[in-house]
């Protein structure tokens, strides 16, 4: 964690990923730190007791935004999903146990109560259009998932219902009404007032048309006023952001390689300096502030690119933030890296990473000329000052294979400090 | 000669692929998307696909899906280095994952390496690898052979990601080329076939599964 961040309150989400009907619960969970198992059972236990859990459920259903909206990939991979080029996400449905044990759970907790304590005339009525209530929910749920992933920007108010209008769209929406109107059925013939029951219900249906007719055509021309203006600030940003990167770097790569198009060298050192950044730009999520290794390693890797005909490849393994104690380990790669570059004489340098509870261990490779270690000692400063002391000072250890003809190794290990962040 | 069918959405790459590739394969057909991929697959029935990882119509991995069992081999081959791309095509079916970046002599090779039905990994794909199996040595469930790579598996892997070739890796852990093989294609398997906890998470995570 930097210090230096603003401040943000972290806010509950519903979390689309692991839920059964809102992800409320699931959401809670992470929110709070508890397992989610207990969440789901506190829901179900107190929506079976008096209702309370299924009220609460609601309400936050409403209020809790979806993490859909907060999930952010790198640009060029966003992109690629809204083009359709790469598979979408997949919704699984493999771990329904615990599902069935939670609604085994609160039908058994129903019935146990209703035999204590004997039914109420609305009872029933009112947990079947609560069921309905919640599959039309979850139905707007998926079609308010897809208007995110849609990027035409328009809001027609049948696809804000239905979504995209698959079957299952459908048969939620159907199944959802069917419940609903089975519940006022029931409630019906419990009073046995099925008359006052009928007149109530075409009662309600009317009002809803008139309401309908008469707020109809101002709801509408708001949500498409809204869609045209979302959309056209979404259009703008997108162009900002895309001038504003390509005329930074590219352009100025571009006008480099003009100016030294006869060098064939230079032009394919600028080309891999610009491929690296552009790649980080588009496909990778985390930036090369250098606060973590994998970032510091990549950032030092294009420097030494930059100042020498060579490509370096890093690969990390885990990750971990940088304190002032792996600054050596740093400094050593970096000479080491710059060596490569510098002696192997074949243009690649494979730097390798990899962070485990114990140890951070870099491993520097190339397939270069090669030396004989044994003659190192006393003549090649760089190698015994600048990595293998600095690395022992420092408490870890640095190890240089090589062979004539087959290239060269260095091996950095520095012991993980013990402070957990 | 080796079979190939070029799948890549952006034209002037599947020509320098082709200008690169040369004669020492047999480029059959080139396909853009995922429809005309499997109308190409199916027509020519190659030896190897290179596949591009985003491609118009569900990325590469849709392509796979779509044709079912093949004795069609299946090569990725992307500018993307996203981890959740990239694992998610060899869960899909692809023997190997290589960058836009490699030489034609390398692609030559790799692309032989899948002919034969070995698995190609490049340091990047092995560093995927490793971070989707982090920790599983600490594991303590024994039995989940699938779930965890072995001690030796681990060992080749790291090689990999350190930027040694197959002869390097046999000749650093005193065995046999082929042994790496059998090693890499087993680490295949296991990254294919594996439903182990971890790797669940770290796929789900990245909304693969």
């Amino acid at each position: 964690m930097t210090t230096t961040a603003p401040y943000e309150p972290r806010r509950a989400t519903r979390d689309t990923s692991d839920s059964y009907l809102g992800g409320v619960a699931s959401g809670l969970a992470r929110h709070l730190g508890l397992p989610v198992l207990w969440v789901r059972v506190a829901f179900v236990v107190s929506a079976a007791l008096g209702g309370l859990g299924a009220a609460f459920y609601a309400g936050l259903w409403m209020v809790l935004p979806t993490d859909d909206k907060f999930n952010r990939a790198a640009p060029g991979l966003e992109a690629a999903s809204r083009d359709g080029r790469r598979p979408g996400a997949v919704r699984r449905f493999v771990d329904v146990g615990p599902m069935i044990a939670l609604a085994a759970l609160g039908i058994g907790i129903v019935l146990a109560f209703e035999t204590t304590f004997g039914r109420g005339a609305l009872f029933w009525p009112v947990v079947i259009g609560i069921g309905g209530v919640v599959l039309i929910w979850r139905q707007a749920d998926e079609a308010q998932r897809e208007r995110w992933l849609d990027t035409t920007g328009r809001i027609d108010p049948l696809r804000a219902l239905v979504g995209r209008g698959t079957w299952a769209s459908y048969a939620r929406l159907f199944a959802g009404g069917l419940l609903i109107l089975t519940a006022f059925a029931v409630f019906a013939f419990r009073t046995g007032q099925l008359g006052a029951a009928r007149e109530i219900l075409v009662a309600g249906l009317l009002g809803v048309v008139g309401l309908a007719i008469a707020i109809g055509p101002w709801v509408f021309r708001l949500a498409s006023d809204l869609a045209d203006e979302r959309a056209e600030r979404v259009r703008s940003q997108e162009r900002a952001d895309v001038a504003a990167h390509l005329h930074d770097s590219v352009l100025q790569t571009l006008a480099l390689i003009q100016k030294n198009a006869h060098d064939a060298p230079t032009v394919a050192r600028l080309a891999r300096a610009q491929e690296r950044d552009l790649r980080t730009w588009l496909f990778e999520e985390h930036s090369i502030d250098g606060t973590h290794l994998a970032s510091a390693l990549r950032g030092l890797a294009a420097e030494v690119e930059a100042g020498r005909q060579v490509v370096v490849e890093v690969v990390t393994v885990g990750d971990l933030t940088l304190t002032e104690a792996y600054a050596p380990l740093l400094r050593a790669t970096r000479e080491a890296v710059t060596n490569a570059a510098k002696h192997a004489g074949t243009g690649k340098v494979d730097v390798y990473a990899e962070v485990s509870p114990q140890a951070v261990e870099v491993f520097v490779k190339d397939r270069g000329v090669g030396f004989d270690p044994a003659t190192i000692a006393a003549d090649r400063h760089g190698v015994r000052g600048s990595i293998i002391d600095r690395m022992e000072r420092h408490g870890g250890t640095a190890e240089v294979r090589s062979t004539p003809g087959e290239g060269t190794e260095v091996v950095l290990r520095m012991p993980v400090q013990e402070e957990k962040q | 000669m080796t079979t190939v069918v070029i799948v890549d959405d952006h034209a002037m790459f599947r020509a320098g692929v082709r200008a690169e590739l040369g004669t020492d394969v047999d480029v059959v057909a080139e396909a853009e998307d995922v429809d005309t991929a499997i109308a190409a697959i199916s027509a020519h029935r190659p030896e190897v696909v290179l596949l591009d990882v985003h491609l118009p119509g569900g990325g590469g991995v849709e392509v796979m899906r779509r044709l079912g069992p093949t004795d069609t081999k299946f090569l990725a081959l992307s500018v993307s280095d996203a981890a959740e791309d990239v694992i998610g095509t060899i869960r899909g079916g692809a023997r190997g994952y290589v960058t836009k970046t490699i030489t034609g002599p390398e692609l030559v090779d790799a692309i032989r390496r899948v002919a034969d039905g070995d698995a190609v990994f490049s340091p990047r794909l092995a560093g995927f690898v490793l971070d989707a199996f982090a920790g599983s040595i600490e594991v303590a469930a024994v039995d989940e052979d699938l779930d965890r790579l072995t001690e030796r598996e681990r060992e080749v892997m790291r090689l990999i990601a350190r930027g040694y070739a197959y002869k390097e890796v046999a000749k650093e852990l005193f065995i046999s080329i082929k042994t790496v093989e059998t090693h890499m294609s087993s680490v295949l398997r296991k990254l294919q076939l594996s439903s182990r906890h971890e790797l669940t998470r770290w796929a789900s995570d990245r909304r693969l599964l």
